[in-house]
């Protein structure tokens, strides 16, 4: 089955044209640019269409078998099954389950009162638990939450509760760690051809490590709990190809707004994003991670990234728990494939209020903005604000909105205060900051990303417009419903910040 | 299933699995069904009276009793005021993500989720879901466009929406963990429409779902619509969710 869509992207990437389903979502701008593509397309790399293949049943006796992609040969390990096609559901065995303190309370109460007050969970080492939503607030049942999840790791005994209990001071709470999607990598947790399931929709981050992360509910979790499996819908694959050495002013967050504005917010859905080529590979983890990590804003299941001597460097000092890697064969089935001249992209927004909203930072650049949000998995890792720190030391000067900054973790924030930016002369990000009279970076947590509470720090309270690193931005995402966010890497985000105005990096980064 | 039902507003049923396949996330394995004796409908006056009744589920999750199921081999059958939304209707609109604090599985806490659901509509929804002053709503079917509950994987979202008295969402597509935990939680049936009806219906129109014809019909207007057929899903729905469903059809797994 091949799905397909012709490409009308005025920023002159294009995109392989497969059979046309006679999409009737086009802008009525896409006619002259469709015009315009198959004009370069004769010049450039023509995109190489996936054979379409007529389908091959397995024989009955299973010694035939037919290639299979990533997220295939994962859950078919994982089911123990040796031959998985899309359709198929399967019972998955879960390696790891993590959970929050915004789901983790009702998922424990279903496990309780499904499987019994005193039932013993599947693995009290696989479960990860991870408080860091609304952390820092006043909020009573917040807080009351954060104490379910101790009182539940304390009769379980699990193993990986990352706990806080001064909220006054982060830094008093050794174990407590921040966003629990950095949190998962930076403590080992993610590993290469493993399943992990998490109760938050941006779990498919850790599908930069190429294993099988994706987000479920309360119910689905507190099954998990009891019984370490899953019932999973093997969903097929759309490959992205991206090659090309990546301009010096584009991040991974560019490249997944583009693939979003491309495919659109339900694109993916029930899919499987599959991240390969030259520029994938050049993107060190934090990177990668940040492009699975907004795979559900296309609707996707999940996305992965091939393991590789980056992914096992950066596992080297994490995690001693052996794992194998698997790679899609060459012979697998794809249902498209999309291809990318990385070269020809540009830095991206994504408009109010749909994270495939997409327009180019330089045709935003008469608006007029109020604050930048510099923060959370999708962009408040160590890589994204040393990015930030970049922009405002070659700019020198100081910002004209405030600028928040939220790192994700407690190492994050250390890295802030500790790394030495390159060609700084040995200043920190910290240092920079302050120079840019930026907001002093702020405890670790998911922050105003989505709202919270209504002491969150940096939560939007009034209508303000926000230039933000974060995932999402429909309308009342960060707090008030006529907030207007949009969504850049952080290159922009600082760029826009030293403005006062959406504007494209390449102002500052020559 | 308990069977208290203060308003008998359809037939409880409980269907085999011999029903069409659709793109539920669960299939499981052909079972045999009893059946039981039916309920009448009592159709509903003009003067239409605001749905209180949650009915099939269980204020907060309480564990069904299995042998009490009426139900016969006539269809499921909703009735009453529909809401209409459009695309793209996000968890954080359906429950913004200042009220995640409230625990679904604890009962007082549950049906505060319900008084909250849809309160994140931008102000351009005239006509608000819920009541300043009320904790349910008076629409028991929601009509949305494509790719409804996409965002976030809180299942706060379909358990607001059915801890508010929502029976069914009947939209054009739908993100799958919102699907996903409607199933599972069996909260609203997610229902998904052939055409955009939702660009045909308006809030406040009398419709009824007839959920084994897979069809929609619009009293106000006097159109019909076909449904795509909720398949194996539905009884997952029926009894409960996913965990008395399990338990009804000895398929809780063994470790």
């Amino acid at each position: 089955m091949a799905s397909s869509l012709v490409s009308p992207s005025p920023t002159s990437s294009f995109i392989s044209n497969k059979k046309d389903l006679g999409f009737s979502a086009f802008p009525s701008t896409s006619q002259v640019a469709i015009r315009k593509c198959k004009k370069q397309v004769s010049k450039q790399i023509v995109s190489v269409m996936a054979p379409q293949q007529s389908e091959r049943k397995p024989a009955t006796t299973g010694s035939v078998k037919t290639g299979m992609t990533m997220t295939e040969k994962i859950l078919a390990r994982a089911s123990e099954k040796p031959q998985l096609s899309p359709g198929d559901n399967v019972w998955v065995h879960v390696d790891i389950l993590m959970t929050h303190d915004v789901c983790g309370p009702g998922s424990i109460g279903i496990f309780k009162k499904e499987f019994g007050e005193n039932a013993k969970v599947w693995d009290r080492e696989k479960i990860v638990i991870i408080p860091d939503h609304y952390i820092f607030t006043s909020d009573e049942r917040a807080n009351r939450n954060v104490d379910i999840l101790r009182d539940f790791c304390k009769e379980e005994n699990i193993k990986y509760f990352y706990d806080i209990k001064d909220l006054s001071n982060f830094k008093a709470n050794p174990d407590y760690k921040g966003v629990c999607h950095v949190a998962l990598a930076q403590e080992g947790h993610c590993r290469p051809g493993e399943v992990l399931l998490g109760t938050d929709s941006h779990t498919c981050t850790a599908g930069a490590f190429g294993q099988f992360a994706t987000g479920i509910g309360n119910t689905d979790a507190g099954f998990v709990l009891g019984t370490g499996k899953l019932l999973l819908k093997v969903p097929p694959t759309l490959r992205f190809v991206m090659d090309g050495e990546m301009p010096h002013y584009l991040l991974a967050k560019d490249l997944i707004l583009q693939i979003i504005g491309e495919i659109s917010v339900a694109g993916a859905t029930y899919k499987s994003m599959e991240f390969v080529g030259t520029t994938v590979e050049s993107l060190n983890m934090e990177e990668r991670m940040t492009l699975c990590n907004m795979v559900v804003e296309a609707g996707g299941k999940n996305g992965v990234v091939p393991a590789d001597s980056t992914t096992f460097k950066y596992l080297e000092d994490k995690t001693s728990v052996p794992y194998e890697p698997v790679y899609s064969d060459a012979q697998a089935s794809f249902l498209s494939e999309y291809r990318f001249d990385i070269s020809k992209l540009e830095p991206l927004v994504a408009k109010p209020h749909s994270p495939d909203n997409r327009a180019l930072a330089r045709e935003c650049k008469d608006v007029k903005i109020d604050r930048v949000y510099i923060g959370s998995c999708t962009g408040g890792k160590t890589e994204d604000f040393l990015a930030a720190a970049k922009v405002f030391l070659a700019s020198g000067k100081k910002v004209k909105v405030p600028t928040f900054l939220v790192p994700a973790t407690q190492k994050v924030w250390l890295d802030i205060y500790t790394l030495p930016v390159p060609g700084a002369g040995g200043k920190t990000c910290s240092q920079i900051f302050e120079e840019a009279g930026c907001d002093t970076p702020a405890s670790p947590s998911c922050g105003a990303c989505l709202g919270g509470p209504k002491d969150t720090y940096a939560r939007m309270n009034e209508p303000k417009v926000c230039v933000s690193t974060t995932n999402r931005n429909f309308p009342g995402r960060m707090g008030h419903k006529e907030g207007q966010i949009y969504l850049a890497s952080p290159y922009t985000a600082a760029a826009s910040a030293l403005t006062g105005y959406v504007t494209d990096p390449r102002e500052f980064l020559l | 299933m308990a069977a208290s039902l203060s308003q008998a507003l359809y037939l409880a049923t409980f269907t085999s699995s011999a029903s069409k396949p659709s793109a539920s996330p669960i299939s499981p394995p052909s079972i045999k069904v009893p059946t039981f004796s039916p309920l009448t409908v009592q159709p509903l006056s003009s003067a239409f009276t605001p749905n209180v009744a949650h009915v099939i589920t269980l204020t907060p999750h309480a564990t069904s009793t299995p042998s009490s199921i009426p139900s016969d081999t006539s269809t499921t059958t909703f009735h009453g005021l529909c809401y209409v939304v459009g695309d793209n209707i996000d968890t954080d609109q359906i429950i913004p993500a200042e009220y995640l604090t409230l625990v679904p599985s604890n009962p007082a806490e549950y049906e505060k989720l319900g008084s909250y659901a849809l309160i994140g509509l931008p102000s351009s929804y005239a006509t608000r879901f819920i009541e300043p002053n009320e904790t349910k709503t008076k629409y028991s079917i929601l009509i949305g466009g494509a790719n409804f509950g996409c965002g976030s994987s809180r299942e706060h979202a379909p358990v607001a929406l059915g801890a508010a008295g929502v029976k069914a969402v009947v939209a054009e597509s739908y993100a799958r963990i919102f699907f996903r935990n409607s199933v599972a939680t069996g909260e609203v049936y997610p229902v998904e429409s052939e055409v955009r009806i939702c660009e045909e219906c308006k809030t406040g129109d009398v419709v009824t779902i007839e959920l084994g014809e897979s069809r929609l019909i619009n009293h106000t207007t006097g159109k019909e619509y076909k449904l795509k057929p909720i398949g194996d899903a539905g009884p997952v729905i029926e009894a409960g969710g996913i965990f008395a469903y399990a338990r009804k059809t000895g398929m809780i797994p063994s470790q």
